[in-house]
């Protein structure tokens, strides 16, 4: 089903991480407001490459807001113009016939471009491997329901543990600063009792990991929350803060 | 005649596994530092497998194509993990797990593996709270279930509508620890494009690094494939745009029997296909069956809207056909009533193939609970809708804002439309009870094997079944082959099988870049899809599986001529990525046809129309068909059948009935 929609797209095309990069222009037509903005780019390239050119890389798995591969900056925005969606699930009735759109990697040093909107982004992986996660090796585990954990808590842990390390924070953000990924994972394992006996190294290693990564530093603006797909909040940041601060004072108390 | 030995532990069924586990031979700590094993696939089997060795002291490697382990296609599980738990006190057992997977699987899975399964499940829930999973709990603290089509009981454990994603977040978590120890190399943006076998042995991988295009060798003491499902051979499925079958048939052309490939799960509830544009279907979790009301009109081709249509015009035709599950029949059942349905005429929406899924029902059910709740007297029709709609949309609130994202209605307001799509395949590489492949050495665990399943999936158990492969059977069973190789030092990759390996995978990536053809990749993808949806899909007959064979052969001659792969090998280049793919799903989809071709019965999610009762149901041959039906590549387009006879000692075998 072809649909009625004439637009003009500006896309970043840069053929690996040492060239530089250009936005080109695109005309794509007949587009269904049906169609999602990924389904558009498929569109889009199937044209490339039967006119034998070189097919746009974008990164993309799911398809369903899930997987946090999907990354492109479209018009000035990490995922778009719609809040706490991702491009994946962003669809072409968003837009209007004419409009034209600039597509963009997202833009971070630590988050190197791979090849046009395509970026890497394994210092997030470097980062929980610095200390996100709980040392529990498998088989060492007691039953479930020995440890009961109040609702309140769970439910916080599980909104901060939603988070689908896409890296829109940091795209968002003016100083490429990853304190929203960071504190999503620093607060579920705080909240949650499992989480309480490697507390402190857990937060003095997962923020020394993201300096050396080369990301930027937190100035409170909070873009990042503005466009997290998925509602990360920035009281994980302040809850992180206090954290860290506690964590180097060596006290249990903060 | 057979070559196939499933090793099952002698003894009786509730023992053998902790029998195997007392007596499988151990490699001693300072022999596991020198023991290397590969992992391809990080999704709940391979993370959990990783992590697991790891901490055993094993040196592991792990492979994936995602830019990280993470993102697996585990991370978009919606609904839940089951496990025998019995934390709701409603007679939930080892037994009535294994019992229930065995009959949801139409009698055509291995009783010792199923209750293996079973035994561990709650081992799986204690580790993954352990890790910091924040699944639902109630307001006491404790862990809350819900319940799936096909139980009778609620063992169902849950994370909102994003079970598998925090599952999956647990055990990566626990990868990366690894990682950050230095005990796993992980490997992301690889692909793994062939096994290495030396002596008949599995001895390692060829990958190929997706950023830079450069072929890689890889040497293991074992392998272990947890590369996920094939559902992607039709083009449209619930899966992601990556899954694929290729490591899986590169090991199949290597020895491996491919077990049960015909068996697909087609899943009742998804967003229908809405245009030619369509790049993959979304689910809708099973869950919303116990509260939406499956109905077509009563009129063909009725042009009102759905709310127009009074309810003496309405068909809700599960409740008619099948009074004693009504909307919660199993998953087959239930995709080949809609199906039925939209065949004879009666589908709605604009394509005629959808079937209403209708909320407004238990909204004004929950509404009226709502006001005698609250006291309010004389509450009107609006008011009880609108308390009504509060509730549903704290049950399912997520999966309704997808549902409107994707189709543009509010299924607040108008009933949803859904049909069914390809979810999940029970299919997969054969493997005996260690989870070996017909090849020493080499492993299969989660979707990419074919065991536990039987012909039909109840909903919640492949996480289940992936995580138990994960965590606590392969750790023990890969001991018994390792402790025999202690002794054998890593081989060189200068080696001769290394070497040739690569030249064949290298060679064919060669093929695919110099064809130069004038159509794309997924031009040929999608005629696949057409050909396996229409021939090998939620029914299947004898002619139309052999003209599905034909179209196979000839589409493949056309693809190796006529496909158009842009770019070079040595950059990143997704196209060059899914030629390779679908060139193994062209090959693939041969062999799901003449495996269904074979199977002159109608079980679980394969329904041969030739072999149903008068009532439409599928009727199961137990005499002539209690196999699993292991294929054994022979060349192209030559395929052997090995059959394992299942025997069932603890189970009385019965007829399915749902009525
Ligand atoms: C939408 C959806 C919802 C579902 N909901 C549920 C549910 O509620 N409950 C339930 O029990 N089950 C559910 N399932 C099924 C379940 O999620 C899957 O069966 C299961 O997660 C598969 O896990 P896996 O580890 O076997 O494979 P996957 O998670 O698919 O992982 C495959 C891995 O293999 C890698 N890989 C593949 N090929 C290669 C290659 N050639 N080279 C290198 N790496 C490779 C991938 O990168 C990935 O890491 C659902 C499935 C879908 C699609
Ligand atoms: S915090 Fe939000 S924006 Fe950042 S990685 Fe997580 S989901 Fe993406
Ligand atoms: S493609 Fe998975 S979140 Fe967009």
């Amino acid at each position: 089903m072809s649909g009625n929609m004439n637009l003009t797209l500006k896309v970043w095309r840069q053929k690996n991480t040492k060239t530089n990069g250009e936005l080109v222009d695109y005309k794509v037509n007949e587009i269904s407001p049906d169609m999602s903005f990924l389904e558009m780019f498929d569109v889009l390239n199937e044209k490339l490459i039967t006119e034998g050119k070189d097919p746009i890389a974008f990164d993309h798995d799911c398809r369903e807001g899930i997987c946090g591969m999907c990354s492109m900056h479209i018009n000035g925005r990490p995922h778009g113009p719609l809040q706490g969606v991702t491009t994946c699930q962003l669809h072409m009735r968003s837009f209007k016939d004419g409009d034209t759109i600039v597509v963009e990697p997202w833009r971070a040093q630590a988050f190197p471009v791979i090849k046009d909107l395509a970026v890497n982004r394994s210092a997030f992986d470097r980062i929980i491997a610095a200390g996100g996660y709980v040392s529990i090796n498998t088989g060492n585990a007691q039953d479930a329901n020995n440890l009961p954990i109040s609702k309140d808590n769970a439910d916080e842990a599980f909104a901060a543990a939603a988070c689908i390390g896409c890296g829109a924070c940091v795209a968002a953000c003016k100083n490429a600063s990853a304190m929203l990924f960071v504190s999503a994972k620093v607060s579920q394992l705080s909240l949650l009792p499992q989480g309480q006996p490697e507390k402190q190294s857990r937060v003095i290693n997962m923020v020394a990991q993201m300096d050396a990564e080369g990301f930027g530093s937190c100035t409170n603006t909070g873009a990042c929350e503005a466009e997290c797909p998925k509602g990360i909040s920035l009281s994980n940041i302040a809850r992180m803060n206090r954290e860290f601060i506690g964590a180097e004072l060596g006290s249990e108390k903060y | 005649m057979s070559k196939l030995d499933a090793k099952i532990p002698e003894g009786q069924l509730e023992t053998k596994w902790t029998k195997f586990k007392s007596s499988v031979p151990l490699v001693n700590p300072a022999n596991k530092r020198s023991l290397e094993i590969i992992i391809v696939g990080s999704g709940l089997a391979g993370s959990a497998a990783a992590a697991s060795l790891a901490e055993l002291g094993y040196k592991v490697k792990v492979f994936c194509f995602q830019d990280s382990p993470r993102r697996a296609h585990s991370i978009a599980a919606q609904g839940g993990i089951n496990a025998a738990k019995n934390y709701q006190n409603d007679g939930d057992s080892v037994y009535r797990l294994f019992y229930d997977t065995i009959k949801g699987g139409d009698y055509r899975a291995r009783e010792a593996n199923v209750h293996r399964l079973a035994e561990v499940s709650g081992n799986i829930i204690d580790q993954c709270v352990a890790q910091g999973v924040p699944f639902a709990r109630e307001y006491g603290g404790l862990l809350s279930n819900r319940s799936f089509g096909g139980t009778q009981v609620q063992r169902t454990f849950y994370a909102a509508g994003q079970t598998g994603q925090q599952l999956l977040l647990g055990a990566y978590s626990s990868l990366e620890r690894q990682i950050g120890m230095g005990a796993v190399q992980m490997f992301s943006r690889h692909e793994m494009l062939d096994i290495v076998n030396v002596d008949g042995v599995c001895r390692g991988i060829i990958a190929r690094d997706l950023v830079t295009g450069k072929l890689e060798r890889h040497f293991g003491h074992a392998v272990l494939l947890c590369s996920g499902g094939y559902g992607n051979v039709f083009y449209l499925s619930t899966n992601a745009m990556g899954s694929n079958v290729t490591a899986a048939w590169k090991a199949h052309k290597q020895g491996a029997f491919f077990g049960n490939p015909c068996y697909t799960q087609i899943h009742p509830t998804c967003i229908p296909v809405s245009g030619d544009h369509q790049s993959k279907l979304t689910l809708m979790s099973e869950s919303l069956r116990n509260d939406g009301r499956i109905w077509v009109p009563k009129q063909k081709d009725d042009q009102r809207k759905p709310i127009d249509i009074p309810e003496e015009e309405r068909d809700y035709y599960l409740e008619r056909r099948y009074p004693a599950f009504g909307n919660l029949v199993p998953r087959d059942v239930a995709s080949r009533a809609a199906k039925e349905r939209c065949d004879a005429g009666y589908g709605v929406g604009s394509s005629k193939m959808a079937v209403y899924l209708d909320f407004t029902f238990n909204m004004d059910r929950y509404g009226k609970i709502e006001v005698t709740k609250h006291n309010i007297h004389n509450a009107d029709a609006a008011t009880i809708r609108k308390l009504g709609k509060e509730v549903v949309k704290e049950k399912y609130g997520n999966l309704f804002d997808m549902y409107k994202q994707i189709t543009g209605e509010d299924p607040y307001e108008m009933p949803m439309r859904i049909y069914p799509a390809v979810h999940y395949t029970m299919g997969g590489l054969w493997v005996d009870y260690n989870l070996m492949t017909t090849v020493p050495g080499l492993y299969a665990l989660g979707e990419a094997n074919f065991s536990d399943h039987g012909a039909n999936r109840l909903g919640a158990s492949a996480l289940m079944q992936g995580l138990a492969d994960g965590y606590f059977v392969i750790p023990y069973t890969i001991g018994s082959y390792l402790s025999n190789e202690i002794r054998t030092k890593a081989i060189s990759t200068d080696h001769e099988a290394f070497v040739v390996a690569e030249n064949k995978v290298k060679e064919s990536i060669n093929k695919l870049l110099t064809i130069n053809g004038t159509k794309s990749v997924d031009h040929f993808h999608k005629r696949l899809g057409k050909i396996m949806w229409d021939k090998c899909g939620m029914a299947r007959n004898e002619k139309g599986l052999k003209e599905a064979i034909e179209e196979i052969k000839s589409l493949r001659t056309e693809f190796w001529k006529d496909v158009r792969v842009t770019g070079t090998a040595d950059e990143f280049n997704p196209e060059l990525e899914k030629a390779g793919r679908v060139a193994d799903f062209i090959e693939l989809g041969e062999l799901m046809c003449v495996d269904a071709l074979t199977r002159n019965e109608s079980c679980g999610g394969h329904f041969r129309e030739e072999y149903q009762t008068e009532e439409g149901e599928a009727l199961r041959d137990d005499v002539n068909f209690a196999f699993v039906s292991a294929w054994e590549y022979k060349g192209e387009g030559n395929f052997e059948l090995h059959k394992e006879e299942l025997k069932y000692e603890n189970i009385k075998i019965a007829a399915r009935s749902y009525k």
